[in-house]
């Protein structure tokens, strides 16, 4: 079809094209049709509308509907605090460091190794808050310094390479580490000690677990110690200047070496801090832990627009409230059973949902000066 | 001049400069190497390869691979600090006593590393993360002779280690041959022991074979040493006649080259029909394993090594093959069960792996290469939680997957299925020479170089008046089509499938296989497939070292990363695929050679992809 016009686009338009185009409706419209017969369903239950897509459906009582939109926020936020480091790294380097979920899951593992550790010496029960300091500082320390080493040994050397090298290369380090975990640590259940009643109680008027409150605020926190340091430091300043232009960064006297190094060191952080408020809130954690979290922290990137600090963290809540209500919102309604299992399935369809009809994600991407192009 | 030839390194020996001085070490870069050789000596240990490697000797009541694995890394560390940057300008000088101390100090630093870790493990007990800090450990790092012994024994074995891993430095290069090449005789031979063994025994000796290896595994003292013994002869007197050869087959051209290679084909095919009829079903079932991977990794291979897109959702292919297949030929299938004979049920494979194949690929392939990646990923997890859901259970059967399927009906002569794991080998081995023989004709075809083109420069690729996205398609879809091919066969081999066979885990390990061959090379893709899944076993099935079962995945993962580091185009690569990753330093050397060798710098420039 070479010389065909077209219209309004440069290129011409495909097969592919147009089955692009029907898929983005059939997407949209099945989302439409099954929110459509849940709220009908929750209008009335006896309603054709409702009752033809699927007989069975329960609908979801408004008390059933919040806690799982709390679970989902909680969730949301850890995902949140993960996909962080992954938009740092892409802002910055320019590559999806696919082993950041392996720093998760080794700051969850940290974790319950010093609260093991702190629940034998007694004082997990008799000082909660105060063991959770040590703990959250163990895992800190050791997800930052495995961010950092990594960097090092595996991704300093490559830099400049075509950009799918550092890619493999990170899913090689992602395998590695999750098999040195389970070398180490034995491929059996780690199981954190018990939490104290009111990590578990329900507070305020919500409704809410302790430990879903201190996910919010850990990750609340962590925002704005994360906003300040990018916005108002100098430190700050040198990462933005790298993420828009490395060559001239270094031109005007900027250690972009040291500051791609900070950039992974605030990126484990977080991820050890997320690794602690999965250890708490779910009571265990494996040498696969990382991996589903980490490709879902990394869709929440993609779909806050990667390379945007804010976009992360509201990417992490969207994925984490979807997957939670999804399956029942909308697969339910359309008549899917057993909804339950295809939380991650869901997931990963919001994922592609997005890169097709907005690919830039919800805020668009901050690429570098090379990649915009 | 062939491209192969143009590797870098090729310059002419430099004149040597007199030998460094032994004190002048780097000192900084020597306790660095020491440290981290130290680091790495202890992870081994903690990691309990030794205690379960401990299990396999190599020579009988001497050595185990255990020991191996702790014992070479001190040598290695003692070689590597006599390396030598080769620049030009910069004089290489002989070994002498700098090599020899800097590898000793250097090996004793790892080797202390154990001491340590000795010392440790007698005082203190931290059994409850690290699951391997058990006394099985303390006592055969300390040969069952105490703490004292050990720690002192592994400061010996590191410096003596070391010393002999700087000490070949000093040796004549064909000596420094002879010994690695007897060294690494011995412990492939050990390795190699369920095979070799097998196959003695399949020719009525036996005899040889038990004189040969151990009862309990390993070598025999005098079958370590007949092989030491071939194999130092071997490569001392043999030095160079193999690459010669190669060389001169190499060089060979038109209708001399075609019976060279038809000749070398017709050799391989004698080979692999012969072997399967002289071993036993276990090592059959290895082949055919091996046979399967190489099918998966020949498909990758088409998608990753020729087009360049980073698939590694590749397992869906192996799934939907596999559920198509087992659906449409198993009486037990829950939904539909036509029971059609398997290779009616092919057909169908074809089509249906091709349709998803262009289901998943159609919304990815415009996509940025590394969201590409991720994406397919997604999907290939998607796929599985389908097959796995309660909702489509009644189609696939969920967690229970499908049973009882049939073997493959072979034209009413025989039913090949698990239980014959030969005739399994044998089918393997057709589709396995189909894939081959379309990978090979793809590569040269218009479609082929417009693929290449593809992965070196898309945008370049879509001004020169390549589709790109239709090109990328089919080969996502030819692609898929080779692995559901291997699914096919993998579902009526087992004999039932399940959602846990088609794990993210084995397109990983299929993606490692054809990085480590080297991406866009049909004989590197077999090669990593042999030497992977052959030797160190699949994501399920297990290969010659069954030993090795818990650490494969821990190799893999570090096998990926040294492979990107340090030979990205893998291990049999392909000449063109080596050029675009190293066309850098092409170019330097080219221009360093300038007057050394100005045909070869012409023939490096980078237009010269074209030439024949």
């Amino acid at each position: 079809m070479i010389g065909k016009w077209a219209p309004r686009s440069g290129a011409p338009r495909t097969g592919v094209d147009q089955f692009l185009t029907v898929l983005r409706v059939v997407a949209v419209g099945l989302v439409l049709v099954g929110l459509a017969a849940f709220i009908a369903q929750e209008i009335n239950t006896d309603n054709a509308f409702a009752r033809w897509a699927n007989p069975d459906a329960t609908g979801l009582s408004g008390a059933g509907f919040r806690g799982l939109v709390i679970a989902g926020i909680s969730q949301g936020a850890m995902y949140g605090l993960i996909a962080l480091g992954y938009s740092m790294v892409y802002g910055v380097l320019g590559f999806i460091n696919f082993a950041h979920g392996e720093v998760f899951m080794m700051g969850a593992m940290t974790g319950w190794i010093t609260s093991t550790k702190l629940a034998e010496a007694g004082l997990w029960e008799s000082n909660f808050i105060g063991s959770l300091v040590i703990v959250m500082f163990g895992s800190i320390l050791v997800s930052t310094l495995l961010a950092v080493v990594m960097e090092r040994v595996a991704y300093r050397p490559l830099r400049g390479a075509p950009r799918l090298i550092p890619l493999i290369t990170s899913i090689g380090v992602s395998f590695f580490i999750q098999n040195v975990s389970i070398v180490l640590f034995g491929p059996a259940t780690k199981s954190y000690p018990a939490r104290p009643d009111w990590v578990k109680n329900k507070h305020t008027a919500l409704q809410i677990e302790g430990d879903k409150i201190m996910v919010i605020a850990a990750a609340a926190t962590s925002m704005i110690l994360l906003w300040y340091l990018v916005e108002r430091t100098k430190v700050g300043k040198a990462m933005r200047a790298v993420a828009e232009d490395a060559e001239i960064a270094a031109l005007m006297g900027i250690n972009v070496n040291r500051t791609i190094v900070t950039v992974f060191a605030v990126g484990g952080a977080f991820a050890g801090i997320a690794g602690i408020m999965w250890g708490i809130d779910f009571g265990s954690v494996i040498g696969h832990t990382g991996f589903l979290p980490g490709i879902k922290a990394f869709s929440s990137a993609v779909v806050g627009g990667i390379g945007h600090l804010g976009g992360a963290m509201v990417g992490g809540l969207f994925i984490g409230i979807a997957e939670a209500v999804g399956p029942l919102l909308i697969l339910e309604p359309l008549g899917v059973s057993g909804v339950s299992q295809l939380r991650d399935a869901v997931a990963f369809a919001m994922l592609i949902g997005v890169l097709l009809l907005r690919p830039s994600g919800i805020f668009g991407e901050r690429l570098r000066a090379e990649d915009r192009t | 001049m062939t491209a192969t030839e143009m590797r870098p390194g090729t310059a002419p020996e430099p004149e040597l400069a007199p030998p460094r001085r032994a004190l002048d070490q780097n000192w900084r870069r020597l306790v660095r190497m020491g440290a981290v050789a130290a680091l790495v000596e202890v992870f081994i240990a903690l990691s309990g390869m030794p205690v379960r490697l401990d299990e396999r000797p190599v020579i009988v009541s001497i050595l185990s691979l255990g020991y191996v694995f702790v014992g070479a890394i001190p040598i290695v560390v003692g070689h590597r600090i006599g390396r030598q940057v080769r620049r030009e300008g910069v004089p290489i000088h002989r070994a002498g006593g700098y090599e020899l101390l800097g590898g000793t100090l250097a090996g004793a630093i790892a080797g202390a590393g154990l001491s340590v870790l000795v010392a440790l493990l007698t005082h203190f007990d931290i059994r409850e993360p690290l699951v391997n800090w058990s006394p099985q450990l303390r006592d055969l790092l300390s040969f069952n002779r105490g703490t004292v012994f050990g720690v002192l024994i592994w400061l010996g074995i590191g410096a003596v280690g070391g010393f002999v891993g700087g000490g070949l430095r000093l040796l004549p290069a064909r000596w420094r041959r002879t010994l690695v090449t007897m060294a690494a005789t011995v412990v492939l031979l050990s390795i190699l022991e369920q095979l070799v063994a097998d196959l003695v025994s399949g020719v009525r000796l036996e005899s040889v074979a038990d004189w040969f290896y151990g009862r309990r595994g390993g070598l025999t003292h005098s079958g370590a040493g007949v092989t030491a013994a071939i194999a130092g002869v071997a490569a001392f007197f043999g030095r160079g006649k193999l690459k010669t050869t190669r060389e001169r087959i190499k060089s060979l051209e038109g209708p001399a080259r075609t019976r060279a290679n038809a000749g070398m084909i017709l050799l391989t095919a004698a080979i692999l029909i012969v072997v399967p009829m002289l071993v036993g079903s276990l090592t059959n079932e290895l082949l055919a394993n091996v046979g399967l991977f190489v099918l998966l990794a020949l498909g990758l291979n088409i998608v990753v090594g020729l087009a360049g897109i980073l698939d590694l959702g590749y397992v869906a292919f192996f799934a939907v093959g596999s559920y198509t297949a087992a659906v449409l030929t198993a009486a037990t299938s829950p939904r539909i069960n036509p029971e059609f004979p398997w290779f009616v049920a092919l057909i169908f494979v074809v089509i249906v792996t091709g349709l998803v194949g262009l289901f998943i690929g159609a919304p990815v392939i415009r996509m940025r290469g590394d969201y590409l990646a991720i994406v397919t990923l997604g999907f290939g997890e998607i796929i599985r939680l389908l097959f796995l859901s309660d909702w489509l259970s009644g189609w696939f059967g969920g967690a229970q997957g499908i049973t009882a399927i049939g073997g493959v009906e072979i034209f009413g002569l025989t039913t090949v299925d698990g239980t014959n794991p030969r005739g399994v080998f044998y089918l393997v081995l057709v589709f396995c020479a189909i894939a081959i023989y379309v990978s090979w004709r793809l590569e040269r075809s218009r479609l082929g170089r417009a693929w290449m083109a593809v992965r070196e420069d898309e945008t370049v690729a879509e001004a020169m008046g390549i589709n790109t996205v239709n090109v990328k398609l089919l080969a996502f879809v030819v692609g898929a089509v080779l692995g559901s091919f291997s699914g096919a066969i993998f579902a009526n081999k087992v004999g039932s499938v399940f959602p846990s066979s088609f794990l993210i885990l084995v397109s990983m390990v299929i993606l490692v296989v054809v990085i480590f061959g080297g991406m866009g090379s049909i004989v590197g893709v077999i090669a990593g497939a042999a030497l992977l899944i052959g030797v160190l076993g699949g994501p399920k099935q297990p290969g010659l070292l069954a030993e090795f079962s818990e650490f494969k995945l821990l190799i893999y993962g570090a096998l990926l990363v040294w492979m990107m580091l340090a030979r990205p185009e893998g291990l049999i690569p392909s000449a063109r695929r080596t050029r675009e990753l190293h066309q850098e330093e092409f170019l330097q050397d080219a221009w360093l050679r300038g007057e050394v060798d100005t045909d070869d710098g012409d023939g490096e420039a980078p237009g010269a992809e074209g030439r024949p």
